[in-house]
This record gives structure tokens, C-alpha cells and sequence, in this order.
């Protein structure tokens, strides 16, 4: 966009941007009238069911179909081996990295089982309760296989190899040191080392994974329907597996039952139904149950970080040193590889404040229990709990208030632009505004009044805070200079249709988030439209243009954008038309609420079903030199910098059970800088609900694996989730720091709620255990745990 | 698996279907592909996605057998529509759903809560829906909504 444009852009008249309100698509969902992928049916439809290995490492020495083929009902069983003969493997690799190690990994397992819950086999059948009956009856020999479960383990060299052609079981090691360690060092009072543990937890979309994948072999043409955030890239991973092109394929996300990041990897098993499409050229369609999700949805965290900070005797925050491992099971994760939980954790620990010194490690192993890969806020809940977590433990030893040592040492509010020395680059931060406003939303000192007034009677209450910085917006760095094919793209194409109302396809999904919603407004505005009058369409690569989906806090900044440039394009094409009707120029006309006319005035104004029905049915009527344009499309990428960086702070208050360790949170507050604001409803439900799961993450959510990699909680009876009791009332506020790096000037809010939360209710948890000396470092913080760090069990 | 024929009043009209005697509730209806509203997530009555309305009392639809329901008057969100759809106006209005999986079971749920206790207390609300996963919203807009429909059916001021 040229600068005129921008400025135009500041000139609108919003009459959608920024208000709340309600979503669309709300009206068909809140009807139960939504077509989730479980829902699809075609014509001679099968279904599949798979054998997944029950051991977390075992060869498999034969596979024997014949009983189960011999059942009513079932039309095939495909092994891994039936598949390895149609697929190329997978390598996960970025080339950026190539100390990364990518072995190859199959639709199935061949030879080898190397996680419980890989899929070996699959039975097709004509339902899904046949296909399941029959899994009993494929007979499977094994031979057990030493598992590695233990990521520090794996590493030790006597370990055994979770693949046999790899040397060892590091699949990536990465160092960093920057800054004036020696300085740091000698201004040095207090030197905080702590051993931190992020338990592996996973996402749990409550619309589990699911696939229908059907073949058409007159066309060679492949139809998937998928539940994922990132429609092009499944057609990119199904193209890359089985030797078709791109647009041969034609992936179809209809509505998602909530996603998380769980449903933009490329999975093993969802592949393996595309395979089986191929081989038996007939429609088949998976959809997980609870269990198989537990087990093979990609998990996430699973880090333990020795994490030191270094502070002077003022509080000034001089250091950090981070090393961290993790297991990250037997495959870097297909196509993004699972490299980016711990590198970003790498690079974002510290970075709300101005350290001098840095340094950090970090170790990948392979071993032998479900892939992990992202999961919304990756690596940013781990960063921000290391820096968060230690200030405010130093803070406690050196007699300053959680408050006040922020303000000693987030970077001002008029550093910007600032580069950390992990080389992230900060265009605008609010920090300071930020924490001024929570601390003004949650009345901080009456709080620490009352917690004060309460402990004397024996009630320990905690107040936690967080600094938060969130990526979004991504721009292409990652994925073009790692050549791997995710777009950091998106497109989006607005066509008249001849009713006068328009139509909108563009590349970015929604999984609930909104985007639907915040594109419409976006169109309405920017063309002048009303919103009734745009229909948007999502989620069909054969519909839309080519983009990169949701992933990353980039739906409504990047995704936005492109809507943003094909609705001026738009305009400036209706208003051509409507100025050759009017006999006028189009720089003196305007379009308000879908009528066009001269600017200022209601008089004379035509409207856009008008305008289609002479374009459409009575071109004539123009001039001759005039064939109009009657569609327009916007493209946009991020190509100012790596990432858009938003900021903000948590607050959490919570109470503590000091003779059961159970925690009662009473109170969550956010104050989010993501930029302009398209719709504060939505930005609002995305801080709330990512909260939620970071705080699931910090209390309540682990996959809890024994030592030979089983997993022993894989049920939602025994994996907790927070409940509607169990959560507080979350209050939300806003700071609008626009980004210059689109006209539009939103950054993503999807993911910060999430990176923050855990932070904040580990230092409300660590303050309310004050009065004991006692502090927690282990997420989640079961009451197990907390009563361990009390001390008042072993 | 050998079939039995099972009749039931769905959503006020008398239906017949064949069912295997371990056919769960929600599959059965799921089944008959025109009720999109019944869904299943964990399948472990742990939940509430699968809930459905059998003879006026809402039920886990995973945890019930189709042939429980012989003779009884089972509703799903499709059948239920009238009822609540002052609650749902408030859920869209509120934006207390964001990809809707657990909305209608979250609907039958809170209408039913409201039944019950028409001057629910926002814990009292957090409490009879704590029954019900949603794993997108934080619940707190869900809260806001049903608590907005509790004071309008009081005919009280809206909040
Ligand atoms: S699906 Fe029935 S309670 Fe979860
Ligand atoms: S709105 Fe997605 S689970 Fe509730």
C-alpha cells in the first residue's frame, strides 16, 4: 500500500473496525446447524479404524489380516508396509538447521513401532463399529523393543537408538551466547538458579481429528475434507507423499471444532487415510476417538530448563542463562518439525527486559513417546515463565514489590524500535502502559492490603503477574529460508455478485477464533459495504486463493491485510463503473452502506445491485472503452520483519489451601497491546480462552507417561482440563499500539492469553506460599506438588 | 451383532430405528444424519458434548443406550429450539461460542440450569455447567450469556 492509501485508510469512516460485534457464523453454530468434518458423508462411504502399537517400541515381525478380513463388513486392512510401497516418507527438516535430524517417517509404521499409539495398521469397513470390532482380530507378533522414555536418557550414550540408522538419540542442539557476560557478572548481587519443568500436555479440541478422503480416477483428482487450520499445506504434504500435483488435490476444512495448533501438523495417520483413498480409490473417512487423540495428537512442552537470572542489588535484571531439554518423541513433527517449541524459548526468555548478558542451550531428543509439535503460544508459556517467574522470586528476596520491579525494568515505552539481544526486533511496545493499567483494573494495592489482613487470619492468598510478548503475524523467514512449504502468504478475492452483494474467498480459516467475523468487518468498512451484504468464504483450496490458513496469530493481521487491500481494489473498481454511469469522476464519488454517489452527498446514489445489473446484463449502457472489472484481489505478506511482536501483562489471585494444596482461583486479569483492534469482542474471547488453557497448563494439565513410555492418563476422565467451576472471572482491558508494518495495523491476539497465564499463576502460587519460604517450579502445580513444596509431605 | 428395533418420540415426532443393543444414544442419533446438533468428544460421560434431553431431563447421549430410550420422549437442540432461544441470542450476542462444538449441549444444559434455578448466581451458573467442557471460551462469556438470559426472564433490566 502506497502512503496515500494508508492515509485514505486513516480517513475511513469505521463503521464495523473496532466495535463488537457479533459474529455471522454465530447464528448457524449457536444452531447445532454446524458440518464439523465427522459429520460429512459421501456415497459408499468406509471408514477406518487403526491397529495402534500398544508398546512405546517394538519391531513388528508379522502382520496377519486374514480373520479380520474374513468379518462381515470389512472391505481391507492395509499395513504400513501396503502404504511404504505408494508413500514417500516425510523428512521434517529445515535447511536453515541442518544439525536438525530428520529420519524418515512412513503414513504407518514399517518394521518398526516407535511411540504406543502409532498407527501399524488400519481396518477399512463399511462403519466404524465394524472396523473396530475387526482391530482385535489383525494379529500382530512383536518383538519388544527397549524403549526410551526419559529424555535425559535417551541422551546417555549407552541409550538405545529410537532409530537404528541415526548415531544417537539428539535430534537437535543449539547454542546462543550474547551480550557483556563479564559486565553482568560483576555487577552481579543476587544470581537466582532455578530447575524448571513444563509437564508435556496436548490440546484437546474438543472435535477430535478427522479425515474423508475420496478419489476420483476418471479426474485423478483427490477430495479431502479435513478438521485443520492450514488447508494448503495438507495438499502440499498429500502432493509431496504421493507424487500428485498441488492443485490435484483439493482439501476442504468445513467447520472446526476448535484447533489449538493440534490441527495444523501434517499427521502420519491422516496421511495414511489419504493413502488408503489412493490405493482402494474408493471415499474413507477417520475420525479419532478420545483415546487415539490422547495418544496421537501432538503433544506439547514436555521441557525441564535450568534457568539462572542475574540481578544487581537495585533489582536491575542483568542476566539470564537457560538450558533447556526435551523430548520431542521419535519424529521431528512433519512439515514445521518440532524444533520451534525449544528455539523459541530460546530466543523469547528474558526479552521483556533490557538484559546485558544472555546465553542459552538447548538440547532435542528423540525417544519414544507421542511427537510433539505447536501448540498455541509455542515456546512463549516456557519463556515467559522462566523471566516471570524468577523476577518476581528475586523480587521476594530483595524486599520489592512484584510491581515495582517491572517498572525498574521493562523496557521503557520509548525504546522502540529495539533489537534484544537474541536478535528479536520490537517494532512498538506498551509495557509500561500496560502494567499501569492492570495494576489501575485489579485495584493492586487493595489487593495486597486484603492479602495482608488475610494472612494474619491464617488465609494465604497469592497475586501473580506476567509480562507478556507474543510473536504474530509471521513473515516468510522461517519457512522460505528453511524451504519448506508453509505460506506465510494469504490471498483473498472479492467478487460482485449480481445481486449486489459481494463475495469474499480468502486463505486464512476459522476454527472459532472469529476471523470470519473480523474479515467481514474489515471488507464492510474498507468498501464501504454493510457487513449483511459479504459473504466470506474459508477452507476450500479449490474456492480461495492460495494462503497460508491460521497458524502463528496471523488470521486477522496478515490474513486482514490482503482483505483489506482486495476491498480497495474492489472499490476502486465499482467506482470506475459507477463514475462512467454518473458521468463523473470516480475521485468524487464514494461508496457509504453499499450506494454509491457523489461524496457528501445522499442525493442521486445508485447501489451496488444496480451497478452489477448494468455490468452484468446491460454493459452496453457504458462506454464502449470500459470493460469492468468486476472482482478484485489483495495479497499480503509480512515482509517488514520476522515477526509483529505484541505485548501485555497477566494478573492472577488465587487462594491456597495450605493443608490440602489446593488452589481456588478467585480472580485473572489481561491488558493485551495487539494493535488495532478489529473487533474488541473477539480479541477479547481469544484472551479468555487462551487463558484457560494456560491455565490448565500451569495447574492442571500433564500426559502422564511410566518409565517404559505408556501413557497412563490418556482418558478425559483422568486428564483435567479446567472446568467452568475451577475458572475465575477473567477481566480483560486494551492498549492499541497499531503496527506500521501493515496498513491495517492489527496484530494477532490468539495466542497470548496462553503464553502469560502459566507465568502469572505460578507467582500468585509462589506469593501466597511466601509466608512458608516455599516456592514451586514443576507445572503443573498439583496439590501433590505444592504440598511437597510446603513440605508437609515427603 | 444382532439388531433390535427401537421406537422413540424424537423431538415430537414418533420414530423407529435398528440399533446393535451397545449403540449409544448420541451415535444412534448421529446416525440418522439430520441432527448435526448431537456430537461426541470423549465419549467417557466425562464431557457433556453428547448431552440430549430424555423424558425433560438433560443426559449424557454416550453414557445412554439407544434402547433406553424405548418409549421415551428424547429432544436434541433441533426439537428444543423455542426454549432456548432467548438463551441462544444471548450466546451469539455475547459471543459466548466460538467453534460451537460444545454449544448445543452447553444450551440444553444452561436451559435446563435456569429451570431449575431461575435466579442462578454467576457460581451457581460456573457450578451447573461445570458438567459441560468447552474448551475454546474460558467459560466466562458463557457465564455472562446465561446469566443475561436469567435476569431477562425475570423480565429484569438487562445487565
Ligand atoms: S461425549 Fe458424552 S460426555 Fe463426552
Ligand atoms: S466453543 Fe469450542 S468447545 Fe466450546
Amino acid at each position: 500500500m502506497s502512503a496515500d492509501e494508508t492515509r485514505a485508510f486513516a480517513r475511513l469512516q469505521m463503521t464495523h473496525i473496532g466495535r463488537p460485534l457479533p459474529r455471522p457464523n454465530a447464528e448457524r453454530l449457536s444452531r447445532g446447524a454446524a458440518r464439523y468434518t465427522p459429520d460429512i458423508d459421501l456415497p459408499g462411504l468406509l471408514h477406518v479404524a487403526f491397529l495402534r502399537s500398544p508398546h512405546a517400541h517394538a519391531r513388528i515381525l508379522a502382520i496377519d489380516p486374514s480373520a479380520a478380513l474374513a468379518r462381515d463388513g470389512v472391505v481391507a486392512v492395509v499395513t504400513g508396509d501396503d502404504l511404504a510401497r505408494i508413500a514417500r516418507p516425510f523428512e521434517a527438516k529445515l535447511d536453515h538447521l541442518p544439525k536438525l535430524k530428520a529420519p524418515k517417517q512412513y503414513p504407518m509404521a514399517v518394521g518398526i513401532a516407535r511411540h504406543q499409539g502409532e498407527a501399524v495398521a488400519a481396518v477399512v469397513a463399511s462403519s466404524r463399529a465394524v472396523a473396530e470390532d475387526a482391530l482385535d482380530h489383525v494379529i500382530v507378533e512383536w518383538e519388544d523393543l527397549p524403549a526410551v522414555a526419559d529424555p535425559e536418557e535417551a541422551l546417555a550414550p549407552e541409550a538405545p537408538r529410537v532409530h537404528e540408522d541415526l548415531p544417537d538419540n539428539l535430534a537437535f542442539v543449539s547454542e546462543i551466547r550474547q551480550g557483556d557476560h563479564a559486565g553482568a557478572e560483576a555487577a552481579t548481587a543476587l544470581s537466582l538458579e532455578r530447575d524448571f519443568s513444563f509437564a508435556r500436555h496436548t490440546g484437546v479440541p474438543l472435535e477430535p481429528r478427522a479425515i474423508v478422503a475420496s478419489f476420483d480416477p476418471v479426474e485423478e483428482r483427490l477430495t479431502v475434507h479435513q478438521s485443520t487450520q492450514t488447508p494448503f499445506q495438507t495438499q502440499a504434504a498429500i502432493a509431496a507423499m504421493y507424487g500428485l500435483g498441488d492443485s490435484d488435490i483439493r482439501v476442504i476444512a468445513p467447520d472446526v471444532g476448535g484447533s489449538f495448533g493440534i490441527k495444523l501438523h501434517t499427521y502420519a495417520d491422516e496421511m495414511a487415510v489419504c493413502g488408503i483413498a489412493l490405493l482402494l480409490k474408493k471415499p474413507v473417512k477417520f475420525v479419532s476417538d478420545r483415546l487415539e487423540s490422547f495418544v496421537s495428537d501432538i503433544h506439547a512442552r514436555g521441557q525441564s530448563v535450568a534457568a539462572r537470572m542475574d540481578l544487581d542489588a537495585e533489582g536491575t535484571v542483568l542476566a539470564m542463562r537457560v538450558d533447556a531439554l526435551s523430548g520431542i518423541g521419535p519424529w521431528s513433527v512433519y512439515p514445521r518439525t518440532s524444533v520451534l517449541e525449544g528455539s523459541q524459548v530460546l530466543t523469547l526468555t528474558g526479552s521483556p527486559y533490557g538484559l546485558k548478558a544472555y546465553s542459552g542451550r538447548l538440547r532435542l531428543a528423540f525417544q519414544n513417546k507421542a511427537p510433539m509439535g505447536a501448540y498455541r503460544a509455542v515456546g512463549h508459556p516456557i519463556a515467559m515463565a522462566l523471566s516471570e517467574v524468577l523476577i518476581e522470586s528475586a523480587a521476594r528476596r530483595l524486599g520489592i514489590d512484584a510491581v515495582e520491579i517491572r517498572r525498574r525494568n521493562l523496557l521503557p515505552d520509548d525504546a522502540y524500535p529495539f533489537r534484544t539481544l537474541t536478535g528479536l526486533h520490537f517494532e512498538g511496545l506498551s509495557h509500561h502502559r500496560c502494567l499501569d493499567r492492570l495494576v489501575e483494573m485489579m485495584d493492586y494495592p487493595r489487593l495486597r492490603a486484603e492479602q495482608a489482613e488475610l494472612r494474619k487470619r491464617g488465609i494465604f492468598r497469592g497475586i501473580g503477574l506476567a509480562a507478556v510478548i507474543e510473536l504474530t503475524n509471521p513473515g516468510p523467514a522461517l519457512y522460505s529460508v528453511g524451504n519448506v512449504r508453509v505460506s506465510a502468504q494469504d490471498g483473498c478475492t472479492i467478487k460482485l455478485e449480481s445481486d449486489g452483494r459481494v463475495t469474499c474467498a480468502i486463505s486464512i480459516t476459522d476454527q472459532g477464533q472469529g476471523n470470519l467475523a473480523a474479515i467481514g468487518q474489515i471488507v464492510a468498512d474498507v468498501a464501504g459495504l454493510k457487513q449483511g451484504d459479504v459473504r466470506i468464504v474459508m477452507g476450500d483450496t479449490a474456492q480461495v486463493p492460495y494462503g497460508g490458513g491460521t497458524y502463528g496469530s496471523r488470521g486477522a493481521g496478515v490474513g486482514g491485510e490482503a482483505a483489506l487491500r482486495a476491498a480497495a481494489a474492489f472499490r476502486e473498481n465499482i467506482l470506475r463503473i459507477a463514475a462512467a454511469l454518473l458521468q463523473t469522476e470516480p475521485d468524487d464519488l464514494d461508496i457509504r452502506e453499499g450506494m454509491v454517489g457523489a461524496k457528501g452527498s445522499s442525493e442521486g446514489r445508485v447501489d451496488l445491485r444496480k451497478i452489477a445489473d448494468i455490468a452484468y446484463f446491460k454493459p452496453d449502457q457504458l462506454p464502449k472503452d470500459l470493460q469492468p472489472l468486476l472482482s478484485a484481489s489483495g495479497h499480503f505478506t509480512q515482509l517488514t520483519d520476522t515477526f509483529v511482536f505484541t505485548n501485555g501483562f497477566q494478573a492472577s489471585h488465587l487462594e491456597l489451601d495450605v493443608e490440602t494444596g489446593i488452589v481456588r482461583l478467585l480472580e485473572h486479569w489481561a491488558v493485551e497491546d495487539c494493535g488495532r483492534i478489529i473487533n474488541p469482542m473477539l480479541v477479547d474471547e481469544q484472551m479468555r480462552g487462551g487463558i484457560a488453557q494456560g491455565i490448565g497448563a500451569a495447574l492442571y494439565e500433564e500426559c502422564l507417561y511410566d518409565e517404559n513410555g505408556q501413557l497412563v492418563n490418556g482418558s478425559l476422565v483422568d486428564y483435567l482440563t479446567p472446568s467452568s467451576a475451577t475458572l475465575p472471572d477473567i477481566r480483560v482491558a486494551h492498549v492499541e499500539t497499531p503496527t506500521r508494518t501493515s496498513t491495517l495495523g492489527a496484530k494477532g491476539a490468539g495466542e497470548a492469553g496462553t503464553a502469560g497465564a502459566p507465568a502469572a499463576v505460578f507467582n500468585a502460587i509462589n506469593d501466597a506460599m511466601s509466608p512458608f519460604d516455599a516456592e514451586i517450579f514443576t507445572m503443573p502445580a498439583t496439590p501433590e506438588r505444592i504440598l511437597r513444596a510446603l513440605g508437609r509431605i515427603g | 451383532m444382532t439388531e433390535t428395533t427401537v421406537s422413540m418420540t424424537l423431538n415430537g415426532t414418533r420414530i423407529e430405528g435398528r440399533v446393535e443393543a451397545r449403540t449409544h444414544l448420541a451415535d444412534f442419533l448421529r446416525s440418522r444424519g439430520d441432527l448435526p446438533s448431537v456430537r461426541v468428544s470423549c465419549e467417557y460421560g466425562v464431557c457433556g458434548c453428547c448431552s440430549v434431553v430424555l423424558d425433560g431431563k438433560v443426559v449424557r447421549g454416550c453414557l445412554t443406550l439407544a434402547v433406553q430410550a424405548q418409549d421415551r420422549d428424547v429432544r436434541t437442540l433441533e426439537g428444543s429450539t423455542a426454549e432456548t432461544e432467548d438463551l441462544r441470542s444471548a450466546f451469539v450476542e455475547r459471543n459466548a461460542l466460538q467453534c460451537g462444538y460444545c454449544t448445543p449441549a452447553m444450551l440444553l444444559t444452561a436451559h435446563e440450569l435456569l429451570q431449575t434455578k431461575p435466579d442462578a448466581t454467576r457460581e451457581e451458573i460456573r457450578d451447573g455447567l461445570s458438567g459441560n467442557y468447552c474448551r475454546c471460551t474460558g467459560y466466562h462469556a458463557i457465564v455472562d450469556a446465561v446469566a443475561a438470559t436469567a435476569e431477562r426472564r425475570k423480565g429484569g433490566v438487562d445487565r
